[in-house]
């Protein structure tokens, strides 16, 4: 019988530290949000050197309104004169300037690339949709509506990892090292618990998602996340604070 | 040359979203077979094909579907490497996903709204549709298309502007792209629409219209099927 959990990923080795003095690197950012936490984790993985810089959303800074004028908003990578905004734009830009060190983030062949593409913009979709929607919803049933689609997107996850890892007994979405997928819904991980707290519903369940489960072990696993997620009562303060504040929605007990 | 179908396009006549993806695949002269699919009555292959979205457009190679027309027209763009439709360099690509996204997502909104709703909502949409036009227009200064030279990824996805936004406002009776407004933005549309690629492969505007009008009468729901 064969056991997974005594094989080293190698993702430790991989990542291990050459850190290259890359230019000027500024990532602005704002500490709880999962479209900054991917971007830290991927610079991280490539051993890129970067200035991180707090942003005040409230009070929005020079840098942030002269780097991305039309939707003023972060994460906002400054690569020398460069800047780069969206997430999911950001990512592909720092594996595409940086092919040559690092892992790929992307897979090389075109239909799992455009797999992964699909499956990120889906997480990220349904994340703001569903997931936050629980806390946002004003009524019971809103609330029940959002915990069943939120369930339903974690089991379509199960099942495109369980594609993604067929026959293969790779520990990622993106196979031996952490890929676009593996980023888009890790760096959303301390909000999911955070949201299971506030609203006392336990989505990671292994009994219903066994195999993600066990990859998000394996991700927590990684030193540069381990060192990247929030702790999540920090989280858990934000998300009521979102709640009473700018959702101004009256939590039910 | 590519076998026929063994690429495969399930669309509808009048969506933008469809006819982008045959836009990248004409320019880089790849044959596929174009199924028309019923959105009131949807075939069991394009359910099986898109079951998490149901919406066309689908591409399908080799047996093989890729959904959304900005994924598909990267696939494309991936695997048939030849006539190029997105930037080599990584800044300019970036710069080029960050203006598919502003079109498919913020402008789309907004245009969306201006079409549906009535009164204040409407007039709001407008003027948010607005500053956005005259982003685009300002990215066009100096530059004859948004690739460039030639027409690209970039022109591909802002073309659902060139036609279908002039077909909204028709159907909706609003006006938000007024050309003395966004002069570059103007000149853009007039020199996209001659390219060949774009001209012979466009929907017939009349029957768009009427198909917008009553999209619009059935009222509320907002989205076309398709993506």
């Amino acid at each position: 019988m064969q056991h997974r959990s005594h094989i080293n990923f190698p993702q430790t080795l991989i990542h291990s530290q050459v850190k290259m003095a890359e230019g000027d690197l500024k990532l602005l950012g704002t500490w709880p949000s999962p479209f900054v936490l991917r971007i830290k984790m991927v610079l991280q993985q490539k051993g890129l050197s970067y200035e991180y810089l707090e942003q005040d959303l409230k009070n929005k800074g020079e840098l942030l309104l002269k780097h991305n004028p039309i939707y003023k908003k972060i994460p906002i990578l400054i690569h020398g004169d460069r800047s780069i905004c969206e997430s999911l734009v950001i990512l592909q830009y720092i594996d595409e300037n940086w092919s040559d060190i690092g892992p790929p983030l992307l897979p090389a062949d075109p239909y799992e690339r455009a797999m992964a593409r699909f499956w990120a913009a889906y997480i990220d979709e349904k994340f703001v949709g569903s997931f936050w929607g629980i806390l946002k919803a004003a009524t019971e049933e809103a609330k029940a509506e959002k915990i069943a689609d939120s369930f339903g997107v974690l089991q379509q996850l199960e099942g495109v990892f369980k594609k993604c890892s067929a026959g293969t007994g790779k520990g990622f979405f993106g196979g031996d090292t952490i890929g676009f997928i593996d980023v888009t819904l890790g760096s959303q991980l301390s909000w999911i618990k955070a949201v299971e707290k506030i609203s006392g519903v336990k989505l990671l369940d292994k009994t219903k998602i066994p195999l993600l489960m066990e990859w998000e072990k394996r991700f927590l696993a990684i030193d540069f996340v381990k060192n990247t997620l929030p702790n999540v009562e920090k989280v858990v303060e934000y998300g009521r604070l979102l709640q009473a504040t700018t959702w101004k929605v009256t939590p039910a007990k | 040359m590519v076998a026929s179908y063994e690429v495969r396009l399930f669309g509808m006549w009048a969506s933008p979203a469809v006819r982008r993806v045959e836009w990248a695949l004409q320019l880089k002269g790849i044959e596929y077979e174009y199924i028309e699919e019923d959105l009131s009555n949807k075939s069991s292959s394009l359910l099986e094909y898109n079951p998490i979205n149901k919406q066309v457009p689908v591409l399908v190679h080799d047996g093989k579907p890729i959904v959304e027309s900005l994924v598909i027209l990267e696939y494309i763009d991936e695997t048939w490497k030849d006539k190029p439709i997105l930037p080599v360099d990584p800044h300019e690509r970036a710069k080029a996903r960050f203006w598919a996204t502003f079109v498919d997502v913020k402008c789309r909104e907004e245009a969306r709204k201006a079409f549906h709703m009535e009164g204040e909502e409407k007039e709001n949409s407008i003027e948010n549709l607005q500053v956005q036009l005259k982003a685009l227009d300002e990215e066009l200064e100096g530059k004859k298309f948004f690739s460039g030279d030639h027409i690209g990824y970039t022109d591909l996805v802002v073309g659902w502007m060139a036609f279908w936004l002039g077909v909204a406002e028709e159907a909706a009776g609003f006006k938000a792209n007024h050309e003395a407004k966004f002069p570059h933005f103007a000149r853009w549309i007039k020199d996209f629409l001659q390219e060949p690629v774009i001209k012979e492969n466009l929907p017939p505007r009349e029957k768009t219209v009427e198909f917008f009008c009553a999209f619009r009468q059935l009222g509320g729901c907002g989205k076309m099927n398709q993506k």
